[in-house]
């Protein structure tokens, strides 16, 4: 079973979440949020394998290239431009797609891997860990996770994603069977976790929320599941020692009360794909 | 004089530090980069003025009259967009690698709306702002798209005031890109710090000239004495430190910007963070 924790809003407690969810519950933990990983900060994992993750790209043989221009054209991303000389070739434009390949006349290109990351496999004393890591100055993130979701198994695997709702996102909570929507109580945390709710109900995916600093005085999230009927699994109130150890990088299931909440919170995740 | 406000890590203040910078400054135009889950209109409030649907990728379509069956578009996607003679909207990029195979014509490229970019009249002078088609490709392409509109409205002597994105890829990229300054808001955590690097790097690459300033600073005294070494070593100014202030809560639910709370300390470190920074970029840098 895979389990997806995702948010909308920036910084409301995905790896918060997933990270004292998997090693409650005892769940596997895959970090998607590849531009930004954090969550071997608080897992702390012994990396076992690193393997690099590259995008198949165009190579031109300059000696077999006609100059036709035909790959410049079929390009959609603007990452071949045909010139007097020959073709320039932008390779942070390219999504890896083949089609200039495929158009050429006379063969003169093949495609060769190039890096844009890397992936780190490795486990904790109880539980398998997986992140992906963008380099800086690459655009494109999706390829990363894409294969980090291929070398997900069968077994309940929790899956951190990226803020916001674009294609990172999409590639993330691909094919879950559950999705977490993670927020808080403002009406930022509102207006992106009805972002996030319209992405996860577009894709079919059942889905419960959980607020994070929560605050009886200003409940407008309590307030948005009742009316849209959705399931509230979880509700971390706001507590300064979780804010200490969050940021000296420990878990909050090291305390007693936060070690009983976050294993409720599993449990009721569990409900919510018994009820779909 | 161009001034994106970023973080790596998300939720560490920047749109509480960027809405009070257009609070700020009057003489600017407001750039809101975060299109998938914009923020800063809900504080800064206003009227819509316009709004254009902006073509930002392609989507392959089939033709079911015209499509044989053979597969061949299937096979060739390297994108699993394609199943049973169908695209899957949300997986396809837009390469046109399906089209190239098709014997039969059957499968055309058109355009996408990806989004609509916003000016919204705010008491604070203008915004603009997007709104991202959920899940839609090419985010970088919509933020470029801002701030073009940005500049179209921008007057000759104004600044343009910028809220970033989180993370350090395409969208963060096209939000930094051609900037004169990045102001990278800190939050004294091990993933704070972590992000922060990150996005500095970033930063570097990019040629932009960085300032820090720490939000919530009192949380964690030793992780910010961390940060201020790492920004010794690397050159760059820490600005500011903003302590933690349940204001800032009680801002946000009113939708107010921090700064027009007179008694808030952390809404008084930012005036002051505001200042140092107008003062490094008088009118003689102004572009």
């Amino acid at each position: 079973m895979k389990i997806a924790v995702l948010s909308g809003k920036g910084g409301t407690g995905k790896t918060t979440v997933s990270t004292n969810i998997a090693t409650v519950m005892n769940w596997n933990y895959v970090d998607c949020d590849v531009e930004e990983p954090n969550g071997f900060i608080f897992l702390k994992p012994e990396v076992k394998k690193t393997e690099y993750v590259k995008i198949p790209v165009p190579k031109i043989d300059e000696e077999k290239c006609i100059r036709c221009n035909k790959c410049a054209d079929v390009c959609q991303f603007n990452a071949l431009a045909g010139t007097k000389t020959g073709i320039i070739f932008f390779d942070k434009l390219c999504h890896g797609c083949g089609a200039c390949t495929m158009v050429c006349p006379v063969g003169a290109i093949t495609e060769e891997g190039r890096k844009i990351g890397k992936i780190d496999i490795g486990n904790t004393e109880s539980i398998k860990c997986m992140r992906g890591l963008l380099d800086i100055g690459e655009p494109m993130a999706p390829p990363i996770i894409k294969r980090l979701k291929a070398l997900v198994d069968e077994e309940t695997t929790i899956i951190d994603c990226s803020p916001g709702s674009s294609c990172s996102v999409v590639a993330a909570i691909e094919g879950v069977d559950v999705a977490i929507l993670v927020t808080e109580a403002t009406p930022f945390g509102l207006h992106d976790l009805k972002i996030a709710v319209e992405l996860v109900r577009q894709m079919n995916i059942p889905f419960g929320i959980v607020l994070n600093r929560a605050d009886e005085e200003h409940d407008l999230i309590t307030r948005y599941c009742e009316e849209e009927k959705i399931a509230l699994v979880g509700k971390i109130p706001y507590a300064k020692k979780a804010a200490v150890l969050y940021s000296e990088g420990k878990l909050l299931i090291e305390d007693e009360e936060y070690n009983k909440m976050f294993k409720g919170i599993g449990e009721r995740i569990l409900g919510v794909k018994a009820c779909s | 004089m161009q001034l994106v406000i970023i973080s790596g890590k998300g939720g560490t203040g920047k749109t509480t530090v960027a809405a009070s910078f257009a609070y700020l400054s009057e003489n600017s135009i407001k750039v809101d980069c975060d299109v998938d889950a914009s923020n800063l209109h809900i504080i800064l409030g206003g009227d819509d003025i316009e709004k254009k649907p902006y073509i930002g990728a392609k989507l392959a379509h089939i033709d079911s009259d015209k499509c044989i069956k053979c597969g061949a578009c299937e096979k060739v996607c390297r994108f699993g967009a394609i199943k049973d003679f169908r695209i899957e909207p949300l997986k396809c990029e837009g390469c046109g690698a399906c089209k190239v195979v098709c014997p039969s014509e059957a499968i055309r490229l058109e355009d996408e709306i990806t989004g609509d970019t916003i000016i919204t009249q705010t008491k604070r002078g203008l915004l603009s702002r997007a709104e991202m088609v959920i899940g839609a490709e090419g985010s970088g392409k919509l933020v470029t798209q801002v701030r073009k509109t940005a500049m179209q409205h921008k007057k000759e002597d104004e600044w343009v005031m910028m809220d970033g994105t989180p993370g350090i890829g395409c969208a963060v990229m096209a939000s930094i890109t051609g900037c004169d300054a990045a102001l990278i808001v800190v939050e004294p955590t091990q993933s704070g710090i972590n992000d922060f690097e990150r996005v500095h790097s970033l930063t570097k690459q990019f040629g932009i000239k960085a300032f820090v300033c720490i939000n919530k600073y009192d949380i964690n005294e030793t992780i910010v004495f961390e940060i201020e070494k790492l920004c010794q070593r690397e050159g760059i100014e820490v600005l500011g430190k903003i302590p933690f202030d349940p204001c800032v809560k009680t801002a946000v639910n009113d939708f107010r910007p921090i700064v027009s709370y007179e008694e808030s300390k952390a809404g008084k470190e930012i005036i002051n963070i505001w200042n140092a920074f107008k003062n490094k970029y008088k009118e003689e840098d102004i572009k």
